[in-house]
């Protein structure tokens, strides 16, 4: 393992995906920056992971489902050695592996490709409910974004984890509180969203989840409570690190070109 | 066919532990004994096919041989996504087993016909798709799967064909099987409908015609070898399926025959035209009302070849 602070990792996180979406063209920015520091404290110090053996039996599984943020995990795995950081500059490009919506095709390290939303926590329960069979000790963390639990088939994965008591399944929410169109309020309210989660069995806790420290705090409490599956919604700034990106609809497809991009670059920069 | 498939199911389940079964709560009276045998091999995921088809992906992912169940659309329109995207694209080795292929829930209405499936299914990436014919197709089909990783589809009827193989006859996937030979023309069957060919087939011997039929009970990969084969030495190739005659059997075997080169001189459909079935009843009764019966068959058939053999005249005056 790098010794990569958290810190460090979450600003590379960021730095790698502006750079990325804005040669590329892509949208999402915003996604990425919202969950930079989720990826950057569960890549740097939760996830049980070995960039030299990325198919190990007994490593963590983690998936995004919330595939449009991609360029996020891509950084993260690169800067966790999973493959060359140079490979990140073909993203979203002709030819590339590296898609828009996270692919495992040729990319060690992407356990599972997702990109319509709503589909990664039933992937990820089947993944803790084999484990659970097998008698295995790794964990099954899966990522979602707020808006993707519009999504019936999220609620369908969340009355199973539960039912069959999987503790080894961990979802965290990037609870931005903005989709694509609007706010979640706006579009289709979710609060009370950590009621929603407890009454459906799950263990749940709420963090800022911009905090390294306080995210780390919950994680090494997993599972939050022993035959539940474990919740943590992270509210978070979509956006979070360019001022003019924080909390704007815009910034959800557009993507930062010359002056947008070097004042983005410059605040990132500064930024740990 | 589900008796045969869930008797096969159970005796590969006992020699291989990776085999799981997951339904999305149906099977009543029927995954009894294997849920007994086999707690650690067998889930009813409730009624949520989409988070099943994810589950199922996973579970394959961590190296199990999956199989879903339900009946008629739900294992299969209701989560095509999750089969396309997480079952497809992964490569996962999952086999979607549907029961109620064609009319076989036919009273039950237009929502449990399923007659769209194997055109859809067929059109996705890494899918395999099977719709035995018969008995031992389906037991057959059953193992054939379970042995080869990656995507499947069974399609399970409520009619069959009975028991059609020969002594010592092997099944293999894509590989399809001639029944009855002859040089008048070609029926091409797949699915449940295989026993109203045989017997359309049979009635047409008593017309002093002589078809060849061939189940092809696999849709997916096609065995292109048999149809331009048949193509060549007859002539004529009729299709029959229950199904959409759009992009189905009918649709693959044209494309076959066609990209090969050897069109075959007349050519038919035979199968659901662009309708839902708004009337319930029977299987064999929507047969009938949708002209894919045994009359329908012999009917067509004769036409067929008196359209056949005025062209072949035709050819000779030239």
């Amino acid at each position: 393992m790098q010794s990569l602070s958290s810190k460090e990792l979450s600003k590379r996180i960021r730095l790698h995906a502006l750079r990325m979406t804005s040669r590329g063209g892509s949208s999402h920015i915003a996604s990425v920056l919202s969950m930079a520091d989720l990826l950057a404290v569960l890549y740097g110090e939760i996830l049980n992971l070995d960039p030299s053996n990325p198919q190990w039996a007994d490593r963590d599984r983690f998936i995004l489902s919330k595939g449009h943020g991609g360029a996020g995990v891509y950084a993260a795995l690169a800067e966790r050695g999973f493959f060359p950081v140079e490979q990140l500059k073909t993203h979203y490009q002709d030819g590339a592996l590296l898609s828009g919506h996270v692919s495992h095709k040729g990319i060690p390290g992407v356990e599972v490709s997702t990109g319509s939303l709503g589909h990664g926590l039933s992937i990820g329960a089947g993944m803790a409910y084999a484990g659970k069979l097998d008698g295995r000790k790794h964990r099954v963390f899966v990522l979602l974004s707020d808006g993707e639990c519009d999504e019936g088939s999220i609620w369908e994965a969340v009355l199973f984890a539960s039912h069959h008591h999987l503790d080894n399944l961990v979802v965290v929410i990037d609870y931005n509180k903005i989709q694509s169109l609007a706010s979640v309020s706006e579009t289709l309210e979710l609060e009370p969203f950590a009621d929603k989660w407890k009454s459906f069995g799950w263990a749940v806790y709420e963090v800022e989840g911009h905090d390294h420290e306080k995210i780390r705090d919950h994680c090494l409490k997993i599972p939050f409570q022993t035959g539940r599956p474990s919740c943590l919604i992270a509210h978070t700034t979509k956006g979070k690190g360019v001022s003019f990106m924080e909390n704007s609809v815009l910034w959800h497809y557009r993507t930062a070109r010359n002056e947008e991009f070097e004042k983005a670059l410059k605040e990132l920069e500064g930024e740990a | 066919m589900r008796d045969h498939f869930i008797k096969r199911l159970t005796e590969l389940a006992a020699k291989n532990p990776k085999i799981l079964l997951i339904t999305g709560d149906l099977g009543f009276g029927v995954f009894e004994e294997f849920a007994r045998r086999f707690p650690k091999q067998y889930l009813n995921a409730g009624v949520a096919e989409q988070n099943m088809s994810g589950l199922a992906a996973g579970l394959a992912l961590e190296g199990r041989t999956v199989f879903t169940y339900s009946i008629g659309n739900f294992p299969t329109l209701r989560c095509l996504e999750q089969i396309r995207n997480d079952i497809c694209y992964h490569q996962a080795d999952v086999k979607i087993v549907s029961i109620g292929g064609g009319f076989s829930y036919g009273a039950l209405g237009f929502s449990h016909h399923a007659t769209e499936d194997l055109s859809i299914l067929r059109a996705l990436p890494e899918m395999t798709v099977v719709a035995p014919g018969d008995d031992w197709e389906a037991e057959e089909a059953t193992e054939a799967l379970a042995r080869q990783e990656g995507p499947g589809y069974l399609r399970l009827d409520k009619s069959s064909a009975g028991h059609t193989a020969r002594t010592g006859e092997t099944f293999e996937i894509g590989r399809g099987r001639v029944l009855l030979e002859g040089d008048d023309f070609t029926l091409v069957s797949t699915g449940g409908i295989l026993g109203v060919v045989l017997e359309a087939a049979k009635k047409l011997v008593h017309e002093g015609i002589k078809c060849r039929v061939i189940s092809l009970h696999t849709l997916k990969p096609l065995d292109t070898e048999i149809l331009l084969k048949s193509a060549r030495e007859t002539g004529g190739i009729m299709t029959v399926e229950e199904n959409t005659v759009t992009g189905g059997l009918g649709g693959a075997v044209a494309e076959a025959c066609l990209e090969g080169g050897v069109p075959p001189a007349l050519f038919y459909r035979i199968g659901l035209r662009n309708s839902f079935a708004t009337i319930v009843g029977s299987q064999s009764h929507l047969r009938r009302c949708y002209a894919m019966d045994e009359q329908t068959i012999v009917k067509k058939a004769i036409q067929f070849l008196g359209f056949k053999r005025k062209i072949s005249k035709k050819g000779a005056a030239l």
